[in-house]
């Protein structure tokens, strides 16, 4: 699986300023053509690392190599070509506010397509459809849930069938049944394109359903496991079994490093 | 503090202010580097002329009237004392195209547009719309902050126009027709005296300065602001104080260059 692999993460070391560290020393494989989901509690790093696959962000240290090619992020014309070959899904969907649900989809397919409009309106009807959001193509974004919302910008992720999709927490603020569709979709796209998808998240269940590979993160992304779902879930190691049953006490603590409790509360 | 820690904290402030404006240069260089393309979709420049041009028309055109009528109810007064109330078109006219049309313009458009601009590409950025069109391999400087640069420029010269024929309009209005002036002698004193390329031309050039100036800051102020609310507040009172300085600061130096011969 790891022979040839889509994105590697070779010994990276990223923090936004040189106070933190966000990431120390990483080195991590995302297969190609399969789903990897990467897991891990809030502020691990997981988005950053996505942000450093783009190419958002350069590594302090090590390397980001993009299916063969070292990232390099002061080569425009580098960064100009991979980025045409991923896809992002935002956390928050990021769409374009001033923009209407189909004028969204349609944008990066105007701004990189020479595609008549015509073609351009059942690709984007085809991609809304597939997130069953055909009949909201004519909304204002303000008019749209947050969860609508997610899903129109999972139909611009994939509007140009890109080789690496990134999904960054797709189903937070989901109800079941989408988060269901949601995840579904994310499994069925990769198998009908045979692109790489990287699955940033914090929902066990779901990723275990969909994922091919599940790389298990903590602080300052030190790598706890990682594996097949299988693999993760039948893990006998502590930390591990913490994260996938979401166990509240355990190697990983709930609380943020404070002194002693009795120093804040019996002086 | 010893002097060594004086001089240590004001090389830290003269490194950080160089960084600060190599910065920003490296933003405008990096903005007029993306104008020609951005030129060749003329459409979104259009849709920016309407959001920053036409929507200023309302506060250009009041406050031009407004400035019209005081123009020439304080000049009848100071004028009348000596007789000379035939010259006060021409008053009115240089006072209006040379200096108050482009200045307040100026300002107004940094009050109206260039906070808007601000505000709006603040929350574009907050909203992680930039980077998602960065990671479209969309270039947001050519596609969000080019039209509206370019925008900006071709609007505020219209708007200064406007302002200054509003203004003389005003100002006919209260002279002429309410303190009863003479008024072939206020528009034939207009146009025997008011040169078109020496007060009007160098009035629309001024406009034309402080477009760029206005709609540099409104642009980067949004474009480099932090991502939070609290950011995007100060970016968009940052925006007119900053504009506002370099305006006034600017119109001195082009007053001086422009009409310092009789």
């Amino acid at each position: 699986m790891f022979d040839n692999p889509f994105i590697e993460i070779d010994h990276v070391t990223f923090g936004y300023d040189n106070t933190r560290t966000i990431l120390s020393d990483v080195s991590l494989k995302f297969p190609r053509g399969k789903v990897t989901a990467i897991l891990g509690g809030s502020g691990c790093g997981k988005t950053t690392l996505m942000r450093l696959i783009g190419g958002v962000h350069a590594a302090d240290k090590g390397r980001v190599v993009f299916d063969g090619e070292v990232l390099n992020t002061r080569d425009d014309t580098q960064l100009f070509r991979i980025r045409r070959r991923l896809g992002m899904l935002f956390q928050f969907g990021a769409l374009f506010t001033d923009l209407t649900v189909f004028d969204n989809v349609a944008f990066p397919m105007r701004e990189h397509t020479k595609l008549p409009e015509s073609m351009i309106r059942d690709l984007v009807l085809m991609k809304l459809n597939a997130v069953g959001l055909r009949g909201a193509a004519h909304l204002r974004i303000s008019e749209v849930s947050g969860g609508m919302a997610r899903r129109i910008a999972l139909a611009r992720a994939i509007a140009l069938d890109p080789e690496l999709i990134m999904y960054d927490e797709p189903f937070a603020g989901l109800d079941l049944i989408s988060m269901g569709v949601a995840a579904k979709l994310i499994r069925t796209l990769n198998d009908t394109t045979g692109a790489t998808s990287l699955v940033v998240s914090h929902d066990v269940p779901e990723c275990m359903a969909i994922s091919d590979w599940v790389i298990l993160l903590a602080n300052q992304g030190r790598v706890v496991a990682q594996g097949t779902p299988k693999q993760l879930m039948d893990s006998l190691d502590p930390e591990t079994r913490q994260f996938v049953r979401g166990e509240p006490d355990g190697p990983v603590k709930f609380h943020f490093p404070a002194r002693e409790i009795a120093e804040d509360f019996l002086r | 503090m010893n002097p060594a820690q004086q001089l240590q904290r004001l090389g830290a402030w003269a490194l950080e202010q160089s960084r600060g404006w190599g910065h920003a240069a490296y933003f405008v260089f990096d903005l007029l580097r993306v104008l020609p393309p951005s030129l060749r979709r003329f459409g979104l420049v259009v849709g920016q002329i309407y959001a920053i041009g036409n929507r200023s028309l309302i506060i250009i055109c009041a406050s031009g009237l407004a400035v019209g009528f005081v123009l020439a109810l304080q000049m009848y007064y100071a004028l009348v004392t000596f007789g000379a109330t035939e010259t006060m078109g021409l008053i009115v006219n240089l006072a209006l195209v040379r200096e108050l049309g482009p200045v307040v313009a100026a300002l107004l458009f940094a009050g109206r547009a260039g906070t808007s601009l601000t505000a709006e590409i603040g929350l574009m950025k907050a909203g992680e719309q930039i980077s998602a069109m960065e990671l479209m391999a969309i270039d947001p400087r050519a596609r969000v902050l080019a039209p509206r640069f370019i925008g900006g420029i071709i609007s505020l010269p219209l708007l200064a126009i406007l302002f200054s024929a509003v203004g003389i309009l005003g100002a006919w209005v209260v002279a002429v027709m309410l303190i009863g002036v003479d008024a072939g002698n206020f528009w034939s004193i207009m146009q025997t005296r008011v040169d078109v390329w020496r007060d009007v031309g160098n009035g629309v050039v001024k406009a034309f300065v402080f477009g760029v100036i206005c709609t540099l800051v409104a642009l980067y102020q949004g474009y480099e602001t932090e991502a939070t609310p609290e950011g995007v507040a100060y970016a968009t009172t940052r925006t007119v104080v900053i504009s506002s300085l370099w305006v006034l600061g600017m119109d001195f130096i082009l007053t001086a260059l422009m009409f310092s011969t009789p």
